[in-house]
């Protein structure tokens, strides 16, 4: 029986206009809708997939506040077993760091994890690291930006496509995997679903319960603080010519005037 | 003056441009210092482009398993010199391995991990640019040595003379068990264009473009000019380009100099991974297409018309 773990986390929707707080430069979770990061919906699919192929049982790791449990839901109603919710007042303003080291915490309280599967980047931070960086924690291989995944008995396969090309890897469980958005298409939750998800059970932990260091979380105890933000001032649109058979030449002398050709 | 240790991204002893970038960067911080981890003799291949940019010195972390594991022997090396070296700041270019080799390093360090700077400041801040560029952001270590990725293209490169005295490192064995073992590489076939992230001239097509034999007006384009090739995700869901080539909040982020956008409507998605570009180029069919929001300038009418003959404008001046 393989026993996967999958990271979930609830973002700021990229459709809405994403803000951050003036008082502490933290996200503003009020400002835009708050949904599951799509490329969770694709780590729960690889997780279902490894659990249909065989014997398995998923469990959703998140770590958010109490809203959270709406991508929870999401990842349950697809057909998750079980889930383990972090969340804690202290928590917020917390670095990667920190994030990656409470995930780890959380791991513990899930018995015995073969396999941890995330989205290789959130949409709203863009760190990319986290699933690294537990794996560092963990003293387990990272197989992250996967494109394509083999489970055979406990050995791993893993297609990993960045910029720099496609890299074949291989270890052996346990392992952290990471999933690009090429690795499968998610199912929808099917009515059945969501209405078994309501059932489903959650724990929900706090930080007193993972053994992590306090005074490592939360915006005093990030190592990595923000001075100061500001919203860009928006672009203005410039010169708009329809194109009476010269557009082109147009194009080019603009390029000219602005020494970029 | 404390070191500056930059971690060199090579493929096959030619070193990137964005290596070049972080050790321009690394000198407004203090000395830098070149941490080179691959093959035996890959430090002495790269010494002089090094040494062009102001490489003080250069550690080099050889060994067969250094190219043999994903990602760890580049934390295990960064490590080890950090220890002898106590160094102001640890600089990684901000690709995808790039940023997954500055958390695990701050992790190891007990350092702060500072994500895709734009700006790196002489007392140790960085700027970076969020939320697709919605938002500027001026952070730092608040403890801890600094680790952070740049993103590509964002700092000019200068030259600057430097010794680049040659240090060896010893990497201690990769531990299967801890770390996952490369079976094989496929590296990226780009043929002579420039790295989309690295380009100074970027030039995409969109759902416009039609289809994925028609995307070679894109190509031209961008050949005439020197660019690299980008497309929207519409682009790629619909199979015209690769999914490598995505430009956008689900794929790449670029900032060139100039971005042209042929076919593109301009949705949310995809701004957030260009508008930070200096000059924005775009032809649309349709007036109303919010990419025209955020042009420098537009064309209203259809990209296989006012493509070809701007290649063609192009070609003429370059003679």
């Amino acid at each position: 029986m393989t026993n996967i773990v999958v990271l979930v986390k609830q973002v700021p929707d990229t459709y809405s206009e994403r803000k951050l707080n003036e008082s502490d430069h933290t996200l503003d979770r009020e400002s835009a809708d708050a949904v599951i990061d799509e490329i969770n919906e694709r780590a729960v699919e690889e997780a279902l997939k490894i659990k249909e192929a065989g014997e398995g049982e998923v469990t959703v790791l998140c770590v958010g506040p109490d809203r959270a449990t709406d991508a929870i839901r999401k990842a349950l109603s697809m057909g998750a077993d079980k889930a383990v919710h972090v969340s804690d007042e202290a928590l917020q303003g917390s670095d990667m760091v920190a994030t990656a080291k409470v995930i780890a915490g959380a791991l513990g309280k899930v018995d015995g994890y073969d396999l941890v599967i995330a989205g290789n980047e959130a949409s709203d931070g863009r760190g990319g690291a986290i699933p690294a960086m537990l794996a560092e924690i963990l003293g387990v291989p990272q197989l992250t930006h996967a494109r394509e995944l083999s489970l055979d008995g406990t050995t791993l396969k893993v297609d990993r496509e960045t910029e720099d090309g496609v890299t074949h890897l291989e270890a052996s469980l346990p392992a952290v995997v990471s999933v690009t958005e090429k690795i499968n298409e998610p199912r929808y939750p099917s009515f059945k679903g969501i209405m078994a998800a309501k059932k489903k059970p959650v724990e929900t932990v706090t930080v007193a319960d993972l053994g992590v260091d306090a005074g490592e979380l939360g915006l005093a105890g990030a190592a990595a603080t923000v001075l100061e933000v500001a919203p860009k001032p928006p672009r203005a649109a410039g010169e708009r010519v329809d194109d009476d058979g010269d557009g082109g030449t147009k194009v080019a002398e603009y390029l000219v005037g602005q020494k970029l050709i | 003056m404390a070191e500056v240790l930059v971690l060199v991204d090579h493929v096959d002893g030619e070193v990137k441009k964005s290596t070049f970038e972080l050790l321009t960067a690394a000198r407004s911080l203090g000395e830098a210092s070149a941490v080179v981890v691959g093959a035996p003799g890959t430090a002495g291949k790269v010494k002089d482009a090094l040494a062009s940019y102001g490489a003080a010195k250069v550690y080099a972390a050889e060994s067969d398993d250094a190219t043999g594991y994903l990602v760890t022997p580049k934390v295990d090396a960064l490590a080890t010199v950090a220890g002898q070296a106590s160094p102001a700041a640890v600089l990684v270019s901000a690709t995808a391995e790039g940023k997954e080799v500055s958390g695990r390093l701050a992790i190891r360090l007990g350092g702060a991990v500072l994500v895709d700077a734009v700006g790196v400041n002489a007392d140790g801040s960085v700027d970076q640019s969020i939320f697709g560029g919605a938002f500027s952001v001026k952070s730092k270590a608040a403890k801890g040595t600094p680790v952070v990725s740049v993103r590509p293209g964002a700092v000019e490169a200068e030259q600057a003379d430097g010794a680049a005295a040659e240090e060896t490192v010893a990497l201690p064995a990769a531990d299967p068990a801890k770390s996952a073992k490369v079976t094989g590489v496929e590296p990226v076939v780009g043929g002579d264009r420039p790295e989309l992230t690295e380009a100074s001239i970027v030039v995409s097509g969109g759902r416009g473009v039609g289809s994925a034999e028609k995307f070679d007006v894109v190509e031209k384009l961008a050949d005439s000019l020197g660019a690299a090739v980008g497309a929207s995700r519409a682009a790629v869901d619909s199979g015209y380009y690769p999914a490598q080539f995505q430009v956008g909040q689900t794929g790449k982020t670029v900032s060139p100099q100039l971005y042209v956008a042929l076919g593109i409507s301009g949705a949310i998605q995809h701004r957030a991974g260009m508008q930070t570009s200096k000059t924005i180029v775009a032809v649309n069919k349709d007036a109303e297409a919010p990419i025209f929001e955020i042009a420098d300038f537009g064309v209203v009418g259809d990209l296989f018309a006012v493509a070809p003959q701007l290649t063609d404008e192009v070609a003429k001046r370059k003679g």
